[in-house]
């Protein structure tokens, strides 16, 4: 859609859109394009000398096993928060769109840990699994299951999972509820004369119409996965015990802040740069077009 | 509602009743560990879930930092609330400043390299600070802006998903309005001010729920562009209190984890229907 109206200036419309633009180049383009830069130099601890080593960074990157590692660690993070974050929030969503009496109250109740920072949601979660006193890894040990999150990967790995589907549910919750809310009653009611059971009803037609919906939140919660649980890592495991939590985003701080290493580090970001593209992509060509069935 | 089930209305509130709850309790329990002593906390097994008498205490320390009995201390929780605060309205009132501006250039105008303009803007989603924060590092430091406001806010304040939103608002707005401003001789400015801004209110204030709560939850910039401590916002207090300490306050942590919390969810609480109109429009 195109404005017929519209007004004439050669310099006003370049003045509105300068602070964008400028906020743009220096902040965004620019040290994009210093990554791609860097990620092809090899630099001494020092900076006094530089080095062109073309893809040597991505060939020590990529044969490095720590790296891999990270790959693997963040594939499994993102797939369980996911998974989990999507289902949970799935049954609450479909439950509230149930219920009559009470529904904004159930609402209002379950939105609001969008509002928590991921650093608190760590933290918060860190002091119900802290041993011996937190009241989750008491309960645990009451069971006979012996917790440590500092020792064993399985667990630190749970406790992320668990603070990041946490913090993320409310997202979820609200998304699929504006998308039950957007089926039509009416083919609802035809299939409930046709008999068919409530059960029958979701699977057949309230899950295939949510398709679209599920399919953006897959997306969203990998980017957010990838992304937006730097906080709850960094508060709850700090990437241990050893390397088994650290995702790739707290691998190219880790490299790059603490290690010094900025080759490394460039190149890291280079790969995730590529990785948000792809899924940019993934989110526009078939979220905007509207997954259909 | 389609048929009565009252089996499956009860399992329906079970299931949402659930839900709350453990969505509630880290927060409850956050809550109760604030009114209690660190001792308390450390020595009974499990943390009591009732409410301590430290209450006062544990605020106190957490606002205005203090020597505590283990030998560390605290640092003052006020002046990072401050940070927090000004940080997020600074993002807010910016990206939506901004937006509005490029928004309304891209829509009421036609000028060389607009479609390069729209793309420049649009490749700005696939660049999140996480992935260049090394380089964006060090243009930061080289522009001075290491340690300040200016350093905080303004890489984080360019949002293609604002200007989008905004964009596809414009494109709503009927064309007799800009003809109608025409011909009683505004001008541009004359009618973005008086005309396109009033209408943009709403659009506006579900922006700002969301920045708001962006801006106040940022960790990982202000942890890099901030080694100052009067720089540091109230999250970044969190991580400073549970690291490097031998011995954890947890009372304190939990109570600067409640006041950090509190302001934006304060936000969606109270702005409910903008906070969930903000969300969908600017997400789609």
């Amino acid at each position: 859609m195109e404005k017929r109206v519209r007004f004439k200036s050669a310099w006003l419309p370049w003045l509105l859109i300068a602070p964008q633009m400028a906020i743009v180049l220096v902040f965004f383009f620019w040290p994009a394009a210093q990554a791609l830069y860097q990620s092809v130099l090899q630099e001494d601890a020092f900076g006094t000398s530089r080095e062109f080593v073309g893809l040597a960074n991505f060939e020590r990157l990529f044969s490095d096993p720590g790296y891999l590692a990270s790959f693997r660690i963040t594939a499994l993070f993102s797939a369980l928060v996911a998974v989990i974050g999507i289902s949970v929030a799935l049954v609450l969503a479909v439950m509230a769109n149930r219920v009559v009496r009470g529904a904004t109250v159930y609402k209002t109740l379950l939105i609001w840990p969008y509002a928590v920072a991921p650093v608190v949601a760590g933290v918060l979660w860190l002091m119900m699994f802290a041993s011996p006193w937190g009241v989750v890894s008491y309960a645990l040990q009451a069971m006979g299951f012996q917790w440590n999150h500092l020792l064993n990967p399985n667990h630190a790995m749970a406790l992320i999972v668990i603070a990041a589907v946490w913090k993320q549910i409310s997202y979820n919750f609200l998304f699929f509820l504006a998308g039950l809310q957007s089926i039509p009653n009416a083919v609802i009611e035809a299939a409930t004369i046709d008999g068919a059971s409530p059960w029958r009803r979701f699977w057949t037609i309230v899950f295939p119409l949510l398709s679209p919906t599920t399919f953006f939140l897959l997306v969203m919660n990998v980017i957010y996965a990838f992304f937006d649980t730097f906080a709850i890592v960094d508060a709850a495991t700090h990437g241990g015990p050893g390397k088994d939590t650290a995702i790739l985003v707290y691998k190219v701080y880790y490299d790059g802040f603490k290690a010094l290493d900025m080759g490394g580090s460039a190149a890291q970001s280079v790969v995730l740069m590529a990785i948000v593209i792809v899924l940019t992509v993934f989110q526009f060509r078939f979220v905007e077009k509207k997954v259909q069935y | 509602m389609i048929e009565r089930r009252p089996v499956l209305d009860f399992v329906s509130h079970a299931v949402l009743i659930l839900g709350v709850v453990i969505v509630a309790f880290p927060v409850y329990l956050a809550f109760i560990a604030s009114t209690q002593t660190a001792r308390e906390i450390a020595t009974s097994h499990p943390m009591s879930l009732l409410p301590g008498g430290n209450l006062i205490n544990s605020y106190q320390l957490a606002l205005w930092g203090g020597k505590v009995e283990g030998g560390g201390t605290i640092a003052a929780g006020w002046p990072m609330l401050w940070t927090s605060f000004v940080m997020a309205m600074v993002i807010a009132l910016g990206k939506i400043a901004i937006s509005l501006l490029s928004a309304f250039a891209l829509v009421y105008f036609r000028f060389p390299f607009r479609g390069l303009v729209f793309w420049l803007i649009f490749i700005t989603l696939m660049l999140p600070v996480e992935v260049r924060i090394g380089p964006t590092y060090q243009v930061i430091s080289d522009l001075k802006m290491l340690n300040s406001y200016a350093g905080l806010t303004v890489p984080l304040i360019a949002s293609a998903t604002a200007t989008f939103l905004f964009r596809q608002f414009f494109l709503t707005v009927p064309d007799e309005l800009a003809e109608a401003a025409r011909i009683d001789g505004a001008g541009p400015m004359r009618f973005f001010k008086d005309i396109l801004l009033p209408l943009s209110k709403t659009s506006m204030a579900a922006l700002f729920v969301i920045q708001f709560i962006y801006g106040w939850n940022q960790y990982l910039w202000p942890l890099i562009v901030t080694t100052s401590e009067d720089m540091y916002p109230i999250v970044l207090g969190i991580k400073r209190a549970i690291f490097g300490e031998i011995y954890v306050e947890w009372n304190v942590v939990m109570a600067t984890a409640i006041l950090a919390m509190l302001p934006p969810a304060l936000v969606v609480m109270l702005m409910q229907k903008w906070f969930v109109k903000g969300l969908v429009d600017t997400e789609k």
